[in-house]
């Protein structure tokens, strides 16, 4: 007894002081987070990652709010230079897979493949490949506004589910003409943003073995219209011809006015829309209309939260991630932060979003419920790493053939050799 | 007031000393003497150095910090950039990259018809290329020409000079970023041009999505922009030009036109071949106020030489770094090329 | 032809009486003054509007805002319209709320009833307020004084050592005979031929390897390396006459006396250009900063204002905003500064 009990005050003091120790010893476990926000994540984040370091003496997150330009072109840099941040947000899912660090070993699998499930292919850079390597923090799908005033006041009735793209370019045309809207349509300029549009007019961007194409008869179908589209003033010629390059341009800013009856984006821009419209008009979600191939589908996409490699700290760095993946907190930061939560167990039970208006939520709900229609084909191009030269091409070779500096033809035919090229580059 | 520093070049004094020196730049000398401390002390290792090379010798420990600090951030850089030119793939550490020799200079020059962009395999580095020549061969002429002008006006004994040279030489404060970010504010469709245009019933445009057009800004923009740079350049040379060949011409009752040929042009020839060669060199590598301004659109109307090659290299998928390294060491070859053009002219004309 | 001319080539006017010239020269001058200043008071002017007002065509020159009520009863302060059509034309009146294209209002002497105005017979009722919660909302972002203090350090850092370093050069490159001197001066040159947008790539990677990166350091020293300083000041230096510094070798004046005594001061006003230039670049740097400092603790001011642009949204009245805040330091530079630009540094280059 007296033993015994010796035995247990020795083995807590030994407790004890090994918990002393490991606050001191792992006090220089330092995490370095880069962010970029496109609402307020980083600032959620770093109030969640607060209780995080509360439970976690050892741990410190720093989070290094940057541009996102800075995630885009020199993150990959300073990644190869061996200088990058621990933790980052990133877009470009399966392109960095190289120097990401597997979370397999210090997270329940089991767990994190019931709640992400297909997310974690995005981020394995290729079809065969094993491991955890990131969260994905919000899903993204495109789809379409539309502005319910303009075509109230034109008295157009909004074509119903399962409506093709021609149904609602004439729609919008007719709206735009009735109201003196100076534009009936605008499509993001972004290769993202037409690539489920081109997978209903029939693109399959993938031959049967899997390797990329881009350019099929689908896709120069689509291309075709889109480029008519252009010609007769369907769609706003400022988005796509206003620009060079591969740059992003939106048209939010067109819609917000009340310029523009029908919007296709995604839905990142609820929350702006909630905020900037107000009471102006009301708007509409509608998903993705359907095209002549039978499909209806939209592209999911997003952002996602991934370790590096080359970190000192992998273990505090997968405790953060994991942190993160956990269902309370991220439905909490889903929550806060309005956006598509990617984990299954938090989207099935639905999240409350917070601060949103009546109209915000029947958005996010109906972006939500287009899940289901978007081809696997989508899944697969969002989920292929060299995704960001194929979209550059895009963007690039349709804009020329809208300004007319190639047809229809040389374009297709040049992004056909442009991504031969960069398929041959890129090991 | 300050008018004997207007003159130009720093008056000789008579009897020329260190303190009849110093005297001249009195207004200017308050910062001087806050490091006066330290520059004494940093003469105490110099003197030595005077004793022990001499004093032509010395030049080169007055060049050192520079030689130092160009070759680390500018000749090493361009060395590394040579050797990126010659290697292939989309790594970045030189030591992962195949070497591919001249591939990418000759993928780069493969054209059928070099006046004929689509006839190449690399099209857009050469509508860039054909872009940014008529972009210069424009943005040049107009900028010189403009500069000259208002040089001449400002040296005209005018009231109020002092604000007026400074008003043409502050948009040359403004980041690149800004001034695109000033025009595109204004010229945008529902801009205040627009705006204007449309009150005076002429009627407004969409101007950026229209190639010829939004070229044109970024000529105007880019002009606008520099203009004041050159413009001071040139309005020191016409100071430069001493009143008393003015008064001679004045004499002969040489003509306006006369005076301005035969006197002004040529005493302003050396401070021209500067502003031209600057000029030539900054605008072939015009970048950032266009990119932020059109971004290189519509379609590549807009896209020049350095933003294909920062496309190329930095900012698209994938990153094709010796691609853009041989662009670019393109690009510098023909610049020297044209500079030494430039200079041999220069020389050919002062000889002859 | 020749009047056109002479009035090119006239440098003083006619006391008294304003020669037509004279006119010509001041609506040249005064056309000037209003391109080059216009743009950027219509970026402020523009900054201080309300994302709604930005939107607003055709643009009004001052910023208004919508004028807003409070009504008893009602927690949210309404928007005021003045209803110009139908049965309550002639009236101001809150708006409730907006119901496809029927609005209810209240009157706010009235407020317990409602009334239905088609949305198309209202017009908002505006006032001219300044939006100061663009640049408010800049502020509470983020440190504002850390990263002022970052780009200040990095700007005066960067300029002292670009001036020192460059002037040193140009007076070796202007004032000595020696071997190797045309070499040194086409190699200075030589790198003007390649932007440093060109080269980041390697520049990143030597930054790297000296320890450089994500520190201040990494910003100041590469910027200091800039061919045009030496260039520009090397032009001016060979103006100044050899006799002068012969004198003060007569009196056993050392080189570097000589080099600090003289060549200095009587390069002031082409150093005072240079100083300017130099102000601007080091302030202005986006791209080089962006890829260098990558921890928050070390961003300037230009990376920190940009840090909230995200993948997918811009707003223009924070842009406008903080592209003001930007440009205010270089403003203070360039009125500090402006005697130089308008008498001194007219001095720079030439011969």
């Amino acid at each position: 007894m007296r033993r015994s009990l010796a035995f247990t005050t020795a083995f807590a003091a030994l407790c004890a002081a090994g918990t002393a120790l490991v606050p001191t010893s792992a006090a220089a476990q330092e995490v370095r987070f880069m962010c970029y926000s496109d609402g307020n994540e980083c600032e959620v984040y770093d109030e969640v990652l607060d209780r995080f370091e509360a439970d976690n003496p050892g741990i410190t997150v720093a989070i290094d709010v940057v541009p996102y330009q800075a995630i885009l072109e020199n993150l990959p840099v300073q990644l190869a230079a061996g200088e990058g941040p621990d933790i980052a947000k990133v877009t470009d899912l399966g392109g960095l897979n190289e120097y990401y660090l597997d979370l397999e070993p210090f997270v329940d699998a089991g767990y994190w493949e019931e709640s992400f499930g297909g997310t974690l292919d995005w981020y394995r850079g290729g079809p065969d490949r094993q491991g955890i390597y990131g969260m994905h923090s919000q899903l993204t799908v495109t789809g379409a506004f539309v502005n319910a005033t303009l075509f109230e006041q034109a008295g157009v009735d909004l074509p119903g589910a399962g409506a093709s793209w021609d149904d609602w370019a004439n729609a919008a045309r007719a709206v735009s003409d009735a109201t003196g809207a100076p534009f009936p349509m605008a499509i993001d300029r972004s290769g993202h943003r037409v690539a489920g549009p081109a997978i209903s007019y029939g693109a399959a961007l993938f031959d049967d073995n899997g390797d990329a194409i881009l350019v099929d008869d689908g896709f120069t179908a689509f291309v075709q219209q889109f480029v008519d589209w252009h010609e007769d003033g369907t769609i706003a010629r400022d988005v796509w011809a206003g620009q060079g390059g591969a740059t992003y341009q939106d048209a939010a800013q067109e819609f917000i006015n009340g310029d523009l009856v029908f919007y296709y984006s995604g839905s990142w821009q609820v929350g702006r829309m909630d905020e900037q419209v107000g009471d102006f008009f009301d708007w509409q979600v509608i998903g993705s209309p359907c095209g002549p191939a039978g499909a209806c589908s939209g592209m999911p996409g997003g952002a996602g939260i991934v370790g590096f490699a080359e970190t000192e700290h992998p273990d505090a760095v997968a405790a953060v991630i994991d942190f993160l993946a956990q269902e309370d907190i991220y439905a909490e930061v889903s929550a806060r932060t309005r956006n598509i939560p990617g984990h299954l167990g938090v989207a099935g039970a639905g999240v409350e979003f917070q601060d949103a208006s009546d109209g915000a939520k029947a958005a996010l709900n109906a972006f939500a419920g287009s899940l289901p229609d978007i081809h696997p084909a989508a899944f697969a191009y969002q989920g292929y790493a060299g995704n960001r030269a194929m979209f550059g091409i895009t963007v690039e070779r349709v804009s020329q053939a809208i300004v007319g500096e190639l047809s229809v033809e040389e374009a297709m035919e040049r992004a056909r050799a442009d991504l031969e090229a960069a398929m041959a580059e890129s090991n | 007031m300050a008018t004997t520093n207007e003159v130009g070049a720093p008056r000789v004094p008579t009897s020329p000393s260190i303190e009849a020196a110093t005297v001249n730049a009195k207004g200017d000398s308050i910062a001087l003497r806050l490091i006066a401390p330290i520059m004494r002390l940093v003469e105490i290792p110099f003197l030595a150095l005077q004793r022990l090379l001499g004093v032509n010798r010395l030049a080169w420990v007055f060049l050192l910090p520079n030689l130092i600090l160009f070759g680390l951030f500018a000749f090493l850089p361009i060395i590394l950039n040579v050797f990126y030119a010659m290697t292939g793939g989309d790594n970045v550490l030189l030591e992962d990259r195949p070497f591919v020799g001249g591939s990418n200079f000759n993928t780069l020059s493969s054209c059928s018809d070099f006046l004929d962009p689509n006839s190449c395999v690399k099209d857009k580095f050469w509508r860039a290329v054909w872009n940014t020549s008529w972009f210069v061969t424009l943005q040049v002429g107009f900028m010189v020409g403009f500069s000259l002008l208002t040089a001449i006006i400002l040296n005209r004994d005018i009231r109020a000079r002092g604000f007026f040279r400074s008003v043409f030489f502050f948009p040359v404060l403004l980041s690149p970023v800004v001034v695109a970010l000033i025009w595109k504010w204004i010229l945008q469709r529902e801009g205040v041009l627009n705006a204007f245009l449309d009150w005076t019933t002429i009627g407004g445009y969409n101007w950026l999505i229209d190639a010829q057009w939004a070229f044109t800004w970024t000529v105007f923009l880019s002009v606008w922009a520099h203009m004041g740079f050159y413009t001071l350049i040139l309005l020191a040379g016409l100071q430069a030009i001493p009143r008393d060949v003015y008064e001679a011409a004045l004499m002969d009752r040489a003509s306006a036109w006369r005076t301005f040929t035969k006197i002004t042009l040529p005493l302003l020839a050396p401070t021209m071949l500067v502003v031209l060669v600057l000029a030539l060199i900054k605008g072939v590598q015009t970048f950032d106020e266009v990119y932020a301004f059109t971004g290189g659109g519509p379609g590549t109307a807009t896209t020049f030489i350095i933003q294909y090659i920062y496309e190329e290299g930095f900012a698209g998928a994938p990153r094709l770094f010796g691609l853009a390294a041989a662009a670019s060491l393109m690009v510098a070859g023909v610049l020297v090329l044209l500079t030494l053009i430039q200079l041999w002219i220069n020389r050919r004309n002062v000889d002859g | 032809m020749a009047r056109v001319l002479s009035f090119l080539t006239a440098t003083r006017g006619r006391n008294g009486k304003l020669h037509w010239t004279d006119w010509v020269s001041y609506s040249y001058l005064l056309l000037g003054v209003f391109l080059m200043f216009f743009p950027v008071v219509w970026l402020v002017l523009s900054s201080f509007k309300t994302e709604a007002d930005l939107q607003r065509y055709p643009p009004t020159f001052l910023p208004y805002q919508q004028q807003t009520i409070v009504v008893d009863g009602i927690n949210d302060p309404l928007p005021l319209f003045e209803i110009t059509a139908g049965e309550h034309e002639g009236r101001t009146l809150a708006q409730l709320r907006r119901v496809g294209l029927v609005a209810q209002m209240i009157d706010p002497a009235n407020p317990d009833e409602r009334l239905r105005v088609d949305i198309a017979d209202r017009q908002p009722v505006q006032e001219v307020r300044l939006a100061l919660e663009n640049y408010s909302g800049l502020f509470e972002r983020f440190n504002f004084l850390k990263f002022f203090f970052n780009s200040t350090f990095i700007t005066v850092m960067a300029t002292i050592i670009m001036l020192l370093v460059n002037a040193m050069a140009a007076f070796a490159l202007s004032k000595y005979q020696f071997r190797g001197r045309t070499a040194v001066l086409l190699l200075v040159i030589g790198t003007l031929m390649i932007p440093q947008t060109v080269v980041l790539v390697p520049l990143f990677l030597i930054v790297t390897e000296m320890g450089m990166l994500n520190s201040l350091w990494g910003v100041i020293i590469p910027g200091a390396a800039t061919p045009t300083g030496v260039f520009l000041l090397r032009q001016y230096m060979i103006t100044i006459p050899d006799e002068i510094l012969d004198a003060a070798r007569m009196d056993k004046a050392s080189e570097w006396k000589i080099f600090w005594r003289i060549i200095i001061p009587l390069s002031a006003p082409a150093i005072a250009v240079l100083a300017i230039l130099a102000i601007m670049w080091r302030w202005n740097d986006f791209l080089w900063p962006l890829i260098v400092l990558t921890e928050s603790q070390n961003f300037t001011l230009q990376l920190a204002l940009n840090s909230f642009q995200g993948e997918l949204q811009t707003e223009w009245s924070s842009l406008l905003a903080m592209t003001v805040l930007t440009l205010l330091p270089i403003a203070l530079v360039f009125m500090f500064l402006q005697k130089y630009i308008a008498t001194g540094i007219a001095s720079t280059g030439g011969k």
